[in-house]
């Protein structure tokens, strides 16, 4: 579905990553790991659509992304560092403009269950401003379970999440590649939960000449 | 997966909303316009003299540099906070076309702030003895020439987003586009103080008030991915 040929990238004079080729089925979760300031955001932005500074193709259902934007963003969602929840607004009228964003039209019912989901439940009408940051990032991480979206982007989704958020966030993942979803993540944590399905790549490796053993060991996914 | 047509009338309406509360429940960006609207106007009578006579020369002129003034300062919010929050970020991802959610946040922008300006005018205008028979003229022009503002100023406010304190830099990028606005807008009020027609004036106006609802958008749309994109 998701196709990486070739893919490199270069900011500032520095060489990220160069000659990435990857295959992501539905189904299958991708972990993206590396040191910080290896270029892990970076792939997210040129993966996302965010970023055309790169070399080498995109392909999304065989065809080459700039062709199928259209159809690639309804299939997309993106969770980036930064939030992107309105401080003023509470959390159902955040859930309701992100939601219009996608093209998607949720009831109050099933926000408001979204929400209970991330342990929100209560906060409902507090404007976003007054929340946590930890809490800002569980209202946007509360569309995972009401979007249609087949391809999860996510940078860093664990960051300032609690013990029980993270078993949360867990099993959404797992349901989701259970469902045939892809995932696409950075992450630090090792993911438990997940057996199976998990690939990883070390950004690292793909920095380097061409033609070195490209894949890190799976051997930690099956975890 | 949510296959076929695209809600884009829904998304339109739900983004001004959206920035409509936004501005209402921090009500600083309405207020603010306004305020300064008022002290830029209210200076010249002190600088210059009460005059009764020559300020109502000058009203027009006035009254429509202080508003162009009150919305230069006012746009330098209209994507930063989206920015900030990561929200660009979303818009630019939306499927829907950008253009479109760029005209609804300049909508949005005018709704909060170019409205204000037009309802204040008349006090304005009526502070510094603006003739009564140029009234409509002026109102007239200021409801074509803001929404107007509005658009050309989201260009320099998409391609600064990203500068630091980059107010000035919108300003510097902004005003060399409002002179046509401010030459015709204010052409508009001078011709109905000399008590002559002054709908050329309007009807130039109200074309590039079309020809700005037309481009700016995606002018506004290709500055954010460029921007954004680095």
């Amino acid at each position: 579905m998701l196709k990486l040929v070739k893919l490199g990238c270069e900011r500032d004079n520095r060489l990220l990553f160069t000659d990435l080729s990857i295959e992501l089925l539905p189904g299958q979760l991708l972990q993206i790991e590396g040191a910080n300031g290896s270029g892990k955001t970076t792939l997210l932005r040129v993966l996302a659509g965010l970023s055309s500074d790169y070399l080498g193709d995109i392909c999304w259902r065989g065809e080459k992304l700039s062709g199928v934007y259209a159809d690639f963003r309804l299939s997309t969602f993106y969770f980036g560092h930064k939030p992107a929840v309105k401080h003023e607004l509470t959390p159902i009228e955040n859930m309701h403009w992100r939601a219009g964003l996608r093209n998607e039209v949720r009831s109050e019912q099933q926000i408001r269950k979204a929400l209970d989901q991330v342990d929100l439940a209560g906060f409902e009408e507090v404007p976003c401003g007054h929340l946590s940051a930890g809490q800002q990032r569980r209202v946007a991480l509360a569309d995972l379970s009401v979007t249609e979206a087949r391809l999860w982007i996510l940078d860093e989704p664990f960051t300032a999440i609690d013990v029980h958020g993270v078993a949360w966030l867990e099993s959404v993942l797992l349901r989701h590649i259970n469902d045939d979803g892809m995932v696409v993540i950075t992450s630090h944590q090792r993911l438990r939960d997940i057996s199976g399905q998990v690939r990883k790549i070390r950004l690292e490796s793909f920095s380097g000449p061409v033609g070195s053993d490209h894949f890190a060991d799976d051997e930690g996914a099956f975890l | 997966m949510s296959e076929g047509h695209l809600r884009g009338r829904q998304v339109f309406f739900s983004i001004i909303k959206r920035d409509l509360m936004l501005a209402f429940r921090t009500p600083g960006q309405v207020v603010n316009p306004v305020a300064f609207y008022l002290m830029v106007a209210s200076l010249f009578p002190l600088g210059i003299a009460p005059d009764k006579a020559l300020l109502s020369q000058l009203a027009g002129g006035i009254v429509w540099i202080g508003a162009l003034l009150a919305v230069l300062l006012s746009l330098d919010s209209l994507f930063r906070s989206d920015q900030e929050d990561g929200s660009l970020d979303q818009l630019l991802l939306s499927p829907h076309p950008l253009p479109l959610l760029a005209l609804a946040k300049v909508a949005a922008h005018w709704l909060a702030t170019g409205l204000a300006l037009i309802l204040t005018a008349p006090l304005l205008a009526l502070m510094l003895h603006l003739p009564t028979q140029a009234f409509p003229a002026l109102m007239l022009s200021l409801l074509l020439g803001t929404p107007l503002m509005s658009l050309v100023g989201g260009i320099g406010a998409a391609l600064t987003v990203r500068v630091q304190r980059g107010g000035v830099l919108l300003t510097l990028l902004s005003l060399p586009l409002y002179v046509p606005v401010l030459i015709f807008g204010t052409g508009a009020v001078q011709s109905a103080v000399d008590g002559m027609e002054y709908t050329g004036h309007l009807l130039w106006l109200g074309a590039l008030l079309m020809t700005g609802l037309c481009l700016a958008p995606l002018a506004i749309a290709a500055s954010l991915r460029v921007v954004v994109d680095g």
